[in-house]
Protein backbone atom coordinates (compact mmCIF):
# COMPACT_ATOMS: atom_id res chain seq x y z
CA UNK A 1 0.00 0.00 0.00
CA UNK A 2 2.73 2.42 1.02
CA UNK A 3 4.83 1.40 -1.94
CA UNK A 4 1.93 2.29 -4.22
CA UNK A 5 1.80 5.76 -2.74
CA UNK A 6 5.55 6.11 -3.16
CA UNK A 7 5.27 5.00 -6.78
CA UNK A 8 2.58 7.60 -7.33
CA UNK A 9 4.81 10.30 -5.89
CA UNK A 10 7.84 9.35 -7.97
CA UNK A 11 5.73 9.15 -11.11
CA UNK A 12 4.31 12.58 -10.30
CA UNK A 13 7.83 13.97 -10.03
CA UNK A 14 8.44 12.87 -13.59
CA UNK A 15 6.13 15.70 -14.61
CA UNK A 16 9.06 18.02 -13.91
CA UNK A 17 11.71 15.97 -15.67
CA UNK A 18 13.10 16.83 -19.06
CA UNK A 19 11.44 14.95 -21.88
CA UNK A 20 13.72 12.45 -23.52
CA UNK A 21 11.95 12.76 -26.87
CA UNK A 22 13.88 14.52 -29.62
CA UNK A 23 11.30 16.31 -31.79
CA UNK A 24 13.01 15.13 -34.90
CA UNK A 25 12.11 17.28 -37.89
CA UNK A 26 12.40 20.48 -35.89
CA UNK A 27 15.32 19.35 -33.80
CA UNK A 28 17.96 17.32 -35.63
CA UNK A 29 19.58 14.60 -33.60
CA UNK A 30 23.38 14.33 -33.52
CA UNK A 31 24.59 11.59 -35.84
CA UNK A 32 28.04 10.11 -35.38
CA UNK A 33 30.30 10.48 -38.43
CA UNK A 34 30.30 6.73 -38.89
CA UNK A 35 26.50 6.43 -38.90
CA UNK A 36 25.51 4.07 -41.68
CA UNK A 37 23.05 5.82 -43.96
CA UNK A 38 22.67 6.54 -47.68
CA UNK A 39 25.29 4.77 -49.79
CA UNK A 40 27.44 6.78 -52.22
CA UNK A 41 30.02 5.97 -54.88
CA UNK A 42 33.11 8.12 -54.46
CA UNK A 43 35.71 9.34 -56.93
CA UNK A 44 39.46 9.24 -56.63
CA UNK A 45 41.46 12.47 -56.16
CA UNK A 46 41.74 12.84 -59.93
CA UNK A 47 37.96 12.90 -60.26
CA UNK A 48 37.70 9.46 -61.86
CA UNK A 49 35.32 6.80 -60.65
CA UNK A 50 36.83 4.58 -58.02
CA UNK A 51 34.59 1.62 -58.64
CA UNK A 52 36.31 -1.13 -60.61
CA UNK A 53 33.26 -3.41 -60.93
CA UNK A 54 34.72 -6.24 -58.93
CA UNK A 55 31.22 -7.32 -57.77
CA UNK A 56 32.46 -7.88 -54.23
CA UNK A 57 29.85 -5.50 -52.83
CA UNK A 58 27.08 -7.30 -54.67
CA UNK A 59 28.38 -10.61 -53.33
CA UNK A 60 28.70 -9.34 -49.79
CA UNK A 61 25.25 -7.76 -49.76
CA UNK A 62 23.01 -9.96 -47.57
CA UNK A 63 19.81 -8.66 -49.18
CA UNK A 64 21.04 -8.57 -52.77
CA UNK A 65 20.16 -4.94 -53.27
CA UNK A 66 23.23 -4.03 -55.36
CA UNK A 67 23.26 -4.74 -59.04
CA UNK A 68 25.99 -3.75 -61.52
CA UNK A 69 27.57 -4.67 -64.83
CA UNK A 70 31.25 -4.44 -65.64
CA UNK A 71 32.56 -2.68 -68.72
CA UNK A 72 36.12 -1.95 -69.82
CA UNK A 73 37.58 1.18 -71.36
CA UNK A 74 41.29 1.75 -72.03
CA UNK A 75 42.28 -0.98 -69.62
CA UNK A 76 40.23 0.51 -66.77
CA UNK A 77 37.18 -1.25 -65.42
CA UNK A 78 34.01 0.68 -64.86
CA UNK A 79 30.49 -0.25 -63.91
CA UNK A 80 28.29 0.08 -66.96
CA UNK A 81 25.40 0.49 -64.60
CA UNK A 82 25.36 0.41 -60.85
CA UNK A 83 22.09 0.49 -58.95
CA UNK A 84 21.21 0.09 -55.30
CA UNK A 85 17.67 -0.70 -54.34
CA UNK A 86 17.27 1.27 -51.11
CA UNK A 87 13.90 -0.26 -50.41
CA UNK A 88 15.83 -3.45 -49.75
CA UNK A 89 19.05 -2.08 -48.33
CA UNK A 90 19.51 -2.72 -44.64
CA UNK A 91 22.45 -0.34 -44.26
CA UNK A 92 24.65 -3.06 -42.80
CA UNK A 93 27.81 -1.62 -44.33
CA UNK A 94 29.10 -4.96 -45.60
CA UNK A 95 29.53 -3.49 -49.09
CA UNK A 96 31.76 -0.79 -47.71
CA UNK A 97 33.85 -3.39 -45.90
CA UNK A 98 34.07 -5.56 -48.99
CA UNK A 99 35.06 -2.78 -51.37
CA UNK A 100 38.77 -3.05 -52.25
CA UNK A 101 38.98 0.46 -53.69
CA UNK A 102 37.06 2.50 -51.10
CA UNK A 103 34.57 3.31 -53.82
CA UNK A 104 31.37 2.45 -52.03
CA UNK A 105 30.86 4.29 -48.75
CA UNK A 106 28.02 4.87 -46.30
CA UNK A 107 27.13 8.42 -45.25
CA UNK A 108 25.21 9.70 -42.20
CA UNK A 109 22.31 10.85 -44.37
CA UNK A 110 19.15 8.84 -43.79
CA UNK A 111 16.39 11.16 -45.02
CA UNK A 112 15.54 9.46 -48.26
CA UNK A 113 11.80 8.81 -48.05
CA UNK A 114 9.83 8.62 -51.27
CA UNK A 115 6.14 8.43 -52.08
CA UNK A 116 6.87 6.03 -54.92
CA UNK A 117 8.71 2.84 -54.13
CA UNK A 118 10.30 2.82 -57.57
CA UNK A 119 12.12 6.03 -56.73
CA UNK A 120 14.11 4.23 -54.07
CA UNK A 121 16.18 2.48 -56.73
CA UNK A 122 19.23 4.70 -57.07
CA UNK A 123 21.17 4.51 -60.34
CA UNK A 124 24.84 5.24 -60.81
CA UNK A 125 24.31 8.95 -61.51
CA UNK A 126 22.35 9.24 -58.25
CA UNK A 127 25.00 7.39 -56.28
CA UNK A 128 28.13 9.04 -57.64
CA UNK A 129 29.39 12.01 -55.70
CA UNK A 130 32.10 14.40 -56.85
CA UNK A 131 34.35 13.95 -53.80
CA UNK A 132 36.55 11.28 -52.30
CA UNK A 133 34.51 10.58 -49.17
CA UNK A 134 36.37 9.24 -46.17
CA UNK A 135 39.70 8.56 -47.93
CA UNK A 136 40.86 11.79 -49.56
CA UNK A 137 44.22 10.55 -50.92
CA UNK A 138 43.53 7.04 -52.08
CA UNK A 139 43.71 6.31 -55.79
CA UNK A 140 43.49 2.67 -56.74
CA UNK A 141 45.09 2.87 -60.17
CA UNK A 142 48.03 4.80 -58.79
CA UNK A 143 48.95 2.06 -56.33
CA UNK A 144 47.83 -0.96 -58.34
CA UNK A 145 50.18 -2.76 -60.71
CA UNK A 146 47.73 -2.71 -63.55
CA UNK A 147 48.85 -0.97 -66.74
CA UNK A 148 46.57 1.78 -67.89
CA UNK A 149 47.16 4.52 -70.46
CA UNK A 150 49.72 6.97 -69.02
CA UNK A 151 51.04 4.48 -66.46
CA UNK A 152 52.87 1.35 -67.39
CA UNK A 153 53.65 -1.67 -65.23
CA UNK A 154 56.09 -0.85 -62.47
CA UNK A 155 55.30 2.84 -62.44
CA UNK A 156 52.83 2.82 -59.58
CA UNK A 157 53.65 4.20 -56.14
CA UNK A 158 55.92 1.94 -54.06
CA UNK A 159 56.15 -0.47 -56.95
CA UNK A 160 59.37 -2.02 -58.23
CA UNK A 161 60.16 -2.42 -61.90
CA UNK A 162 58.93 -5.74 -63.24
CA UNK A 163 61.57 -8.47 -63.29
CA UNK A 164 62.85 -9.33 -66.77
CA UNK A 165 62.43 -13.08 -66.72
CA UNK A 166 64.58 -13.48 -69.80
CA UNK A 167 67.66 -11.95 -68.14
CA UNK A 168 70.07 -13.65 -65.76
CA UNK A 169 71.09 -10.39 -64.07
CA UNK A 170 69.79 -9.84 -60.55
CA UNK B 1 -47.79 22.99 -14.32
CA UNK B 2 -45.00 23.30 -16.84
CA UNK B 3 -44.89 26.54 -18.70
CA UNK B 4 -43.75 26.27 -22.37
CA UNK B 5 -40.92 28.63 -21.61
CA UNK B 6 -39.55 26.46 -18.82
CA UNK B 7 -39.81 23.38 -21.02
CA UNK B 8 -37.68 25.01 -23.69
CA UNK B 9 -35.27 26.24 -21.05
CA UNK B 10 -35.05 22.77 -19.57
CA UNK B 11 -34.44 21.16 -22.94
CA UNK B 12 -31.79 23.73 -23.73
CA UNK B 13 -30.18 23.03 -20.37
CA UNK B 14 -30.12 19.30 -21.09
CA UNK B 15 -28.76 19.65 -24.63
CA UNK B 16 -26.11 22.18 -23.66
CA UNK B 17 -25.12 20.18 -20.59
CA UNK B 18 -24.71 16.97 -22.54
CA UNK B 19 -22.90 18.73 -25.38
CA UNK B 20 -20.54 20.23 -22.84
CA UNK B 21 -19.99 16.81 -21.25
CA UNK B 22 -19.28 15.24 -24.65
CA UNK B 23 -16.90 18.02 -25.60
CA UNK B 24 -15.09 17.67 -22.30
CA UNK B 25 -14.87 13.90 -22.75
CA UNK B 26 -13.37 14.36 -26.20
CA UNK B 27 -10.94 16.91 -24.80
CA UNK B 28 -10.14 14.54 -21.97
CA UNK B 29 -8.86 11.91 -24.38
CA UNK B 30 -6.28 14.43 -25.51
CA UNK B 31 -5.55 15.70 -21.99
CA UNK B 32 -4.98 12.17 -20.78
CA UNK B 33 -2.57 11.26 -23.54
CA UNK B 34 -0.71 14.52 -23.18
CA UNK B 35 -0.41 14.27 -19.40
CA UNK B 36 0.49 10.60 -19.60
CA UNK B 37 3.20 11.56 -22.03
CA UNK B 38 4.68 14.13 -19.68
CA UNK B 39 4.53 11.66 -16.82
CA UNK B 40 6.55 9.26 -18.94
CA UNK B 41 9.10 11.90 -20.01
CA UNK B 42 7.75 12.29 -23.53
CA UNK B 43 5.50 14.77 -25.30
CA UNK B 44 2.34 12.88 -26.21
CA UNK B 45 0.28 13.97 -29.20
CA UNK B 46 1.47 17.50 -30.01
CA UNK B 47 1.11 17.69 -33.78
CA UNK B 48 -2.51 18.41 -34.72
CA UNK B 49 -3.37 22.04 -33.99
CA UNK B 50 -1.94 24.14 -31.15
CA UNK B 51 -0.37 21.79 -28.58
CA UNK B 52 -2.02 18.92 -30.43
CA UNK B 53 -5.46 19.86 -29.14
CA UNK B 54 -7.08 18.92 -32.46
CA UNK B 55 -5.96 15.34 -31.90
CA UNK B 56 -9.32 14.69 -30.25
CA UNK B 57 -11.10 15.97 -33.38
CA UNK B 58 -8.87 13.87 -35.61
CA UNK B 59 -9.58 10.78 -33.53
CA UNK B 60 -13.31 11.47 -33.65
CA UNK B 61 -13.26 11.82 -37.43
CA UNK B 62 -11.22 8.65 -37.75
CA UNK B 63 -13.62 6.68 -35.54
CA UNK B 64 -16.65 7.99 -37.45
CA UNK B 65 -15.25 6.94 -40.80
CA UNK B 66 -14.10 3.49 -39.74
CA UNK B 67 -16.03 0.54 -41.01
CA UNK B 68 -18.92 -0.23 -38.68
CA UNK B 69 -18.42 -3.94 -38.34
CA UNK B 70 -20.60 -6.43 -36.53
CA UNK B 71 -19.00 -9.88 -36.46
CA UNK B 72 -21.18 -12.56 -38.07
CA UNK B 73 -21.02 -14.69 -34.92
CA UNK B 74 -22.21 -11.87 -32.65
CA UNK B 75 -25.73 -11.24 -31.42
CA UNK B 76 -26.40 -8.08 -33.44
CA UNK B 77 -29.17 -6.56 -31.34
CA UNK B 78 -27.38 -6.80 -28.02
CA UNK B 79 -24.09 -5.98 -29.68
CA UNK B 80 -25.45 -2.61 -30.77
CA UNK B 81 -27.28 -2.01 -27.51
CA UNK B 82 -24.26 -2.44 -25.23
CA UNK B 83 -22.24 0.67 -26.20
CA UNK B 84 -25.42 2.73 -26.11
CA UNK B 85 -26.07 1.63 -22.52
CA UNK B 86 -22.49 2.47 -21.62
CA UNK B 87 -22.87 6.03 -22.83
CA UNK B 88 -26.46 6.63 -21.81
CA UNK B 89 -26.05 5.53 -18.19
CA UNK B 90 -23.05 7.74 -17.49
CA UNK B 91 -24.68 10.69 -19.21
CA UNK B 92 -27.87 10.17 -17.24
CA UNK B 93 -25.84 9.98 -14.06
CA UNK B 94 -24.04 13.17 -15.02
CA UNK B 95 -27.36 14.98 -15.09
CA UNK B 96 -27.61 14.84 -11.33
CA UNK B 97 -24.29 16.59 -10.62
CA UNK B 98 -24.75 20.11 -9.26
CA UNK B 99 -21.80 22.13 -10.53
CA UNK B 100 -23.07 25.19 -8.68
CA UNK B 101 -26.41 25.86 -6.96
CA UNK B 102 -27.77 27.02 -10.34
CA UNK B 103 -25.72 25.07 -12.91
CA UNK B 104 -26.77 21.46 -13.23
CA UNK B 105 -29.47 19.59 -15.06
CA UNK B 106 -31.39 18.02 -12.17
CA UNK B 107 -29.04 19.03 -9.37
CA UNK B 108 -31.84 19.35 -6.88
CA UNK B 109 -33.16 15.81 -7.14
CA UNK B 110 -34.09 14.66 -3.65
CA UNK B 111 -32.68 11.15 -4.19
CA UNK B 112 -29.71 12.34 -6.27
CA UNK B 113 -27.21 10.10 -4.58
CA UNK B 114 -29.32 6.97 -4.97
CA UNK B 115 -29.98 7.90 -8.60
CA UNK B 116 -26.24 8.14 -9.21
CA UNK B 117 -25.66 4.71 -7.67
CA UNK B 118 -28.55 3.25 -9.65
CA UNK B 119 -27.12 4.53 -12.91
CA UNK B 120 -23.72 3.15 -11.95
CA UNK B 121 -25.40 -0.20 -11.36
CA UNK B 122 -27.07 -0.09 -14.78
CA UNK B 123 -23.71 0.71 -16.34
CA UNK B 124 -22.60 -2.83 -15.52
CA UNK B 125 -25.03 -4.09 -18.15
CA UNK B 126 -23.09 -2.41 -20.93
CA UNK B 127 -19.90 -4.37 -20.30
CA UNK B 128 -21.64 -7.62 -19.47
CA UNK B 129 -23.85 -7.46 -22.56
CA UNK B 130 -20.92 -6.40 -24.73
CA UNK B 131 -18.88 -9.35 -23.51
CA UNK B 132 -21.79 -11.72 -23.98
CA UNK B 133 -22.97 -10.48 -27.37
CA UNK B 134 -19.47 -10.55 -28.85
CA UNK B 135 -19.60 -14.35 -28.58
CA UNK B 136 -15.87 -14.52 -28.11
CA UNK B 137 -14.01 -16.02 -25.21
CA UNK B 138 -11.84 -12.98 -24.50
CA UNK B 139 -14.85 -10.70 -24.52
CA UNK B 140 -16.79 -13.09 -22.33
CA UNK B 141 -13.94 -13.29 -19.81
CA UNK B 142 -13.78 -9.51 -19.81
CA UNK B 143 -17.51 -9.29 -19.32
CA UNK B 144 -17.47 -11.79 -16.47
CA UNK B 145 -14.66 -9.94 -14.77
CA UNK B 146 -16.45 -6.65 -15.28
CA UNK B 147 -19.63 -8.02 -13.77
CA UNK B 148 -17.89 -9.37 -10.68
CA UNK B 149 -15.68 -6.34 -10.24
CA UNK B 150 -18.32 -3.68 -10.73
CA UNK B 151 -20.99 -5.42 -8.70
CA UNK B 152 -18.66 -5.96 -5.76
CA UNK B 153 -17.12 -2.50 -5.83
CA UNK B 154 -20.54 -0.96 -6.09
CA UNK B 155 -21.23 -2.37 -2.65
CA UNK B 156 -18.35 -0.50 -1.03
CA UNK B 157 -19.01 2.57 -3.09
CA UNK B 158 -22.56 2.73 -1.82
CA UNK B 159 -21.64 1.88 1.75
CA UNK B 160 -18.81 4.42 1.76
CA UNK B 161 -21.37 7.10 1.05
CA UNK B 162 -23.55 6.16 3.99
CA UNK B 163 -21.25 8.16 6.28
CA UNK B 164 -21.73 11.25 4.14
CA UNK B 165 -25.46 10.78 4.06
CA UNK B 166 -25.52 10.37 7.83
CA UNK B 167 -23.58 13.58 8.34
CA UNK B 168 -25.54 15.57 5.79
CA UNK B 169 -28.90 14.03 6.62
CA UNK B 170 -29.93 14.12 2.96
CA UNK B 171 -29.66 12.29 -0.34
CA UNK B 172 -29.93 15.56 -2.20
CA UNK B 173 -26.52 16.40 -3.67
CA UNK B 174 -27.09 20.16 -3.43
CA UNK B 175 -27.93 19.79 0.26
CA UNK B 176 -24.85 17.63 0.78
CA UNK B 177 -22.67 20.37 -0.69
CA UNK B 178 -24.44 23.00 1.38
CA UNK B 179 -23.71 21.06 4.55
CA UNK B 180 -19.99 21.16 3.72
CA UNK B 181 -19.91 24.95 3.93
CA UNK B 182 -17.66 24.91 6.99
CA UNK B 183 -15.86 21.57 6.76
CA UNK B 184 -15.33 19.38 3.73
CA UNK B 185 -16.39 15.79 4.35
CA UNK B 186 -12.97 14.58 3.29
CA UNK B 187 -11.87 15.38 6.86
CA UNK B 188 -14.46 13.54 8.95
CA UNK B 189 -15.05 10.91 6.25
CA UNK B 190 -11.47 10.32 5.11
CA UNK B 191 -11.88 6.54 5.00
CA UNK B 192 -15.11 6.94 3.08
CA UNK B 193 -13.37 9.27 0.64
CA UNK B 194 -10.57 6.79 -0.07
CA UNK B 195 -12.95 3.86 -0.47
CA UNK B 196 -15.36 5.80 -2.66
CA UNK B 197 -12.52 6.86 -4.91
CA UNK B 198 -11.15 3.32 -5.16
CA UNK B 199 -14.65 2.10 -5.90
CA UNK B 200 -14.97 4.80 -8.51
CA UNK B 201 -11.81 3.63 -10.25
CA UNK B 202 -13.12 0.08 -10.29
CA UNK B 203 -16.54 1.27 -11.41
CA UNK B 204 -15.11 3.10 -14.43
CA UNK B 205 -12.73 0.13 -14.92
CA UNK B 206 -9.79 2.45 -15.24
CA UNK B 207 -6.23 1.44 -14.61
CA UNK B 208 -5.05 -0.03 -12.29
CA UNK B 209 -8.45 -1.75 -12.01
CA UNK B 210 -8.90 -2.26 -15.74
CA UNK B 211 -9.19 -6.02 -15.49
CA UNK B 212 -12.27 -6.19 -17.73
CA UNK B 213 -10.13 -4.74 -20.52
CA UNK B 214 -6.84 -6.28 -19.43
CA UNK B 215 -5.03 -5.47 -22.65
CA UNK B 216 -2.11 -7.74 -21.93
CA UNK B 217 -4.13 -10.88 -21.30
CA UNK B 218 -7.58 -10.37 -22.87
CA UNK B 219 -6.82 -8.41 -25.99
CA UNK B 220 -9.20 -5.61 -25.17
CA UNK B 221 -11.60 -7.57 -22.97
CA UNK B 222 -15.26 -6.84 -23.43
CA UNK B 223 -14.74 -4.52 -26.41
CA UNK B 224 -12.39 -6.77 -28.37
CA UNK B 225 -14.90 -7.06 -31.22
CA UNK B 226 -15.92 -3.44 -31.32
CA UNK B 227 -14.71 -1.00 -33.93
CA UNK B 228 -15.59 2.39 -35.30
CA UNK B 229 -18.00 4.60 -33.41
CA UNK B 230 -19.33 1.74 -31.30
CA UNK B 231 -15.87 1.43 -29.82
CA UNK B 232 -15.83 5.22 -29.62
CA UNK B 233 -18.98 5.14 -27.53
CA UNK B 234 -17.36 2.83 -24.99
CA UNK B 235 -14.42 5.15 -25.01
CA UNK B 236 -16.50 8.29 -24.50
CA UNK B 237 -18.53 6.44 -21.88
CA UNK B 238 -15.36 5.63 -20.00
CA UNK B 239 -14.15 9.22 -20.11
CA UNK B 240 -17.49 10.65 -19.05
CA UNK B 241 -17.35 8.04 -16.30
CA UNK B 242 -14.05 9.47 -15.11
CA UNK B 243 -15.53 12.95 -15.12
CA UNK B 244 -18.58 11.64 -13.33
CA UNK B 245 -16.64 9.96 -10.54
CA UNK B 246 -14.35 12.97 -10.16
CA UNK B 247 -17.28 15.37 -10.05
CA UNK B 248 -19.11 13.11 -7.62
CA UNK B 249 -16.10 12.93 -5.32
CA UNK B 250 -15.88 16.70 -5.46
CA UNK B 251 -19.52 17.08 -4.58
CA UNK B 252 -19.54 14.52 -1.80
CA UNK B 253 -16.17 14.99 -0.14
CA UNK B 254 -14.40 18.10 -1.40
CA UNK B 255 -17.05 20.70 -0.73
CA UNK B 256 -18.39 20.99 -4.27
CA UNK B 257 -18.34 24.61 -5.41
CA UNK B 258 -17.17 26.09 -2.10
CA UNK B 259 -13.86 27.91 -2.06
CA UNK B 260 -12.44 31.36 -1.50
CA UNK B 261 -12.22 34.27 -4.00
CA UNK B 262 -12.81 32.40 -7.27
CA UNK B 263 -16.38 31.93 -8.59
CA UNK B 264 -18.13 28.68 -7.60
CA UNK B 265 -18.11 27.14 -11.04
CA UNK B 266 -14.36 27.56 -11.31
CA UNK B 267 -13.80 25.95 -7.93
CA UNK B 268 -15.88 23.00 -8.96
CA UNK B 269 -13.92 22.73 -12.21
CA UNK B 270 -10.56 22.97 -10.47
CA UNK B 271 -11.36 20.27 -7.94
CA UNK B 272 -12.81 17.95 -10.57
CA UNK B 273 -9.88 18.60 -12.89
CA UNK B 274 -7.34 17.76 -10.20
CA UNK B 275 -9.14 14.50 -9.45
CA UNK B 276 -9.15 13.65 -13.17
CA UNK B 277 -5.43 14.38 -13.27
CA UNK B 278 -5.03 12.03 -10.33
CA UNK B 279 -6.87 9.34 -12.31
CA UNK B 280 -4.33 9.78 -15.07
CA UNK B 281 -1.45 9.69 -12.60
CA UNK B 282 -2.80 6.40 -11.27
CA UNK B 283 -2.78 5.05 -14.78
CA UNK B 284 0.80 6.10 -15.29
CA UNK B 285 2.08 4.79 -11.97
CA UNK B 286 0.40 1.59 -10.87
CA UNK B 287 0.42 -1.92 -12.29
CA UNK B 288 -2.73 -3.96 -12.64
CA UNK B 289 -3.40 -6.33 -9.71
CA UNK B 290 -4.25 -9.97 -10.25
CA UNK B 291 -7.94 -10.73 -10.41
CA UNK B 292 -8.11 -12.64 -7.12
CA UNK B 293 -6.09 -9.88 -5.45
CA UNK B 294 -8.63 -7.36 -6.64
CA UNK B 295 -11.54 -9.35 -5.28
CA UNK B 296 -9.93 -10.19 -1.95
CA UNK B 297 -8.81 -6.57 -1.57
CA UNK B 298 -12.39 -5.51 -2.03
CA UNK B 299 -14.18 -8.04 0.12
CA UNK B 300 -11.61 -8.64 2.84
CA UNK B 301 -10.25 -5.15 3.31
CA UNK B 302 -12.58 -2.52 1.91
CA UNK B 303 -15.86 -4.04 3.08
CA UNK B 304 -14.86 -4.34 6.78
CA UNK B 305 -13.31 -0.88 6.64
CA UNK B 306 -16.48 0.59 5.20
CA UNK B 307 -18.66 -1.05 7.80
CA UNK B 308 -16.31 0.13 10.54
CA UNK B 309 -16.48 3.62 9.08
CA UNK B 310 -20.27 3.60 9.28
CA UNK B 311 -20.15 2.24 12.82
CA UNK B 312 -17.67 4.84 14.05
CA UNK B 313 -19.45 7.69 12.30
CA UNK B 314 -22.75 6.62 13.81
CA UNK B 315 -21.24 6.23 17.28
CA UNK B 316 -19.62 9.65 17.14
CA UNK B 317 -22.84 11.23 15.94
CA UNK B 318 -24.72 9.67 18.81
CA UNK B 319 -22.06 10.59 21.36
CA UNK B 320 -21.31 14.12 20.14
CA UNK B 321 -23.65 17.04 19.71
CA UNK B 322 -26.11 16.71 16.88
CA UNK B 323 -24.76 18.35 13.71
CA UNK B 324 -26.41 21.58 12.49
Amino acid sequence: MLSSVRTLWYTFLHLFHRNVTVSYPEEMPYLAPRTRGRIVLTRDPDGEERCVSCYLCAVACPVDCISLQKTEEDGRWYPEFFSINFSRCIFCGFCEEACPTYAIQLTPDFEMSEYDRQNLVYEKEDLLISGTGKYPDYNFYRVAGLAIPGKDKGEAEHERKPIDTRSLMP
Amino acid sequence: MSHPHTIIGGLLNIVLGLAFALAMAALLTWVERRLLGFLQDRYGPNRAGPFGILQAVADGIKLLFKQDWIPPFADPGVFVLAPAISMVTVMLALAVIPATPVIGIIGNLNVGLLYFLAMGGLGVYSVVLAGWASNNKFSLLGGVRAAAQMVSYEVFMGLALVGVVMLAGSFNLTDIVHSQRHLWYVVPQFVGFIIFFLGGIAETHRLPFDLPEGESELGAGFHTEYSGMKFGMFFIGEYIGIMLVSAMTTVLFLGGWYGPILPPFLWFGIKTGLLIAFFILLRAALPRPRYDQLMSFGWKLLLPLTLLNILVTGALMLAGPAPS
